[in-house]
């Protein structure tokens, strides 16, 4: 005899058919009664893309690279998203920054390029735990459905997020590093200012 | 003579110092360094990092050492009992020597080029404290070129007196040293005077942190990302046998070898290191062996016969029957 292996398997007789069963319109009335009185009930599902579902303010959706309060990019291509990314989706290019630029990138090193392929990516959010800059954040925003597998892997122009449209991720700030920002004398909350002077902020 | 270093016991010859005796035992016990060198004559006795507890100084005087001494620095005597790890005091110590040592570095690692093979890092990471008590201005420096080839980053030198050594000892004419004393003390050129010598390359493998890097190799991408491997080329200089850092078939960096303890096998020449920047320039021997807690390891699967190896033997010692043999 097989081992059971859950309780829902079901004993299958070979139990003649009554005169009323032989009929089948009875069985095929219900059946229809079943469809008709679907029509009256709640639908589960909404008409997306026009309707949206509401969602956790923490799901983890297509990244963004955050620019700082001065509009710039406070990625600085350390490599540690990419360290602990298990999908290995995310590559990236080193830069020097160069004189002038400072309002641009926020550290003297920045990513030239920088490439996550959404193909891969399982939006577990490792990188935005391993990110020290508090650069990159994942974000309720749903990848697009393409067509071609190339346009997948996206690229510094669609994660950097623009500077006139920025993208609040503060509900994604956990107590720690709300109270980690709030200490001004930490590098990490200064700001850069154009007339060398070192202000504090908490962003 | 006989030492006990963590209840261990072991036989070393006369003038050996605490810190070989115990890296003859393994690297369990062995204090880390952050200055001690053992190529570089009259290195150590700076950072205090490895600092043991002498809790019987010798058979014939068994009164132990009323501080902790520097392990580098001291010889063993017979019968002499020594603690590191054992000792709760000594791990105590230590992390305070280390958040001494980090209270003017800039924690820039984002940006170094050190990172993931640094021992200010490591040695934070196993023996400091995950937050900072300093509440004062870091000092600050501009960045120097030494010659073309070195980049120096004072704000996250040590003063270990690594690469002073190097110069004094490996190559001829030194033309740096330390300036200044106390807080105020830095390495300086006599007047940013380049270094030009053939081995002058050497103090950036020295270097502990990352105040001494290769402007070659700058901001060229994360160690971790590299592949090292083991190569040689006939070279007149030096014995031509290095670590050359690869990404595809670029070579993105070359360095000396590095043992167990991170310290250079052979020095090699600048134009080794700098001048030989193709594939076809070197013969490779083959992957570098990186230890498995290192993060340059990353992504790397060398590893993964060796621990399949390891599963079956363990299976076949808990007397688990392979899958595919199964009925």
């Amino acid at each position: 005899m097989a081992i059971q292996l859950t309780n829902r398997s079901k004993v299958v007789s070979n139990k003649v058919q009554t005169p009323m069963e032989k009929l089948y319109l009875p069985a095929i009335v219900k059946g229809m009664l079943i469809t008709f009185s679907h029509l009256f009930k709640k639908t589960p599902t909404v008409r997306y893309p026009d309707q949206l579902r509401s969602r956790a303010g923490i799901y983890r959706g297509q990244h963004v690279l955050k620019r700082d309060e001065n509009g710039a990019e406070r990625c600085t291509a350390c490599g540690m998203c990419a360290v602990a990314c298990p999908a290995e989706a995310i590559t990236m290019e080193n830069g020097e920054r160069k004189k002038g630029e400072e309002h641009l990138y926020r550290e003297e090193k920045y990513a030239t390029k920088y490439e996550i392929n959404m193909l891969r990516c399982i939006f577990c959010g490792l990188c935005e735990e391993a990110c020290p800059k508090e650069a990159i954040f994942l974000t309720d925003r749903i990848v697009d459905a393409e067509y071609e597998r190339d346009t997948f892997i996206y690229g510094k122009d669609k994660l950097v997020e623009k500077i006139d449209k920025r993208i609040d991720v503060s509900i994604r700030e956990t107590k720690e590093v709300a109270e980690f920002k709030k200490i001004p004398g930490l590098k990490h909350n200064e700001l850069f200012d154009s007339s060398k002077q070192l202000k504090k902020g908490k962003h | 003579m006989k030492v006990t270093i963590d209840g261990i016991e072991i036989d070393v010859p006369k003038g050996t110092t605490i810190l070989q005796a115990a890296r003859m035992i393994g690297p369990e016990v062995a204090p880390p360094t952050m200055c001690y060198y053992t190529k570089l004559k009259t290195s150590g006795g700076y950072c205090r990092t490895c600092i043991v507890k002498v809790t019987k100084g010798s058979t014939q005087n068994p009164n132990p050492m009323p501080k902790p001494v520097a392990s580098c620095r001291t010889e063993v005597m017979d019968g002499m009992e020594v603690q590191n790890i054992t000792s709760p005091e000594i791990l105590e110590a230590r992390k305070g020597v280390v958040e001494f040592l980090l209270i003017n570095h800039p924690l820039d690692c984002p940006v170094c080029d050190q990172a993931g093979e640094c021992k200010l890092q490591d040695l934070g990471y196993e023996h400091g404290s995950a937050k900072t008590r300093y509440e004062f201005k870091r000092r600050e420096y501009d960045m120097i070129d030494i010659g073309d080839k070195i980049k120096l980053h004072m704000t996250r030198c040590i003063l270990c007196y690594r690469c002073v050594k190097t110069c004094e000892q490996i190559t001829d004419g030194r033309v740096h040293g330390v300036v200044h004393r106390g807080d105020a003390a830095e390495i300086s050129t006599y007047i940013a005077k380049a270094i030009d010598n053939e081995f002058s390359g050497n103090v950036i493998d020295v270097c502990p942190v990352g105040a001494l890097t290769d402007k070659t190799f700058r901001f060229k991408q994360r160690v971790w990302f590299t592949k090292p491997v083991d190569a040689h080329r006939s070279c007149t200089k030096c014995s031509g046998k290095t670590r050359v850092w690869l990404k595809g078939d670029e070579v993105l960096r070359v360095t000396a070898r590095k043992d167990q303890w991170d310290e250079v096998e052979e020095f090699i020449c600048n134009s080794c290191r700098y001048d030989h920047k193709q594939v076809s320039d070197w013969v490779i021997e083959g992957p570098s062996k990186i230890s498995r807690q290192s993060v340059i390891s990353q992504n790397h699967y060398e590893h993964l016969n060796e621990l399949k190896l390891q599963v079956l033997k363990q299976q076949k010692a808990l007397g688990f029957m392979p899958l595919d043999k199964r009925p």
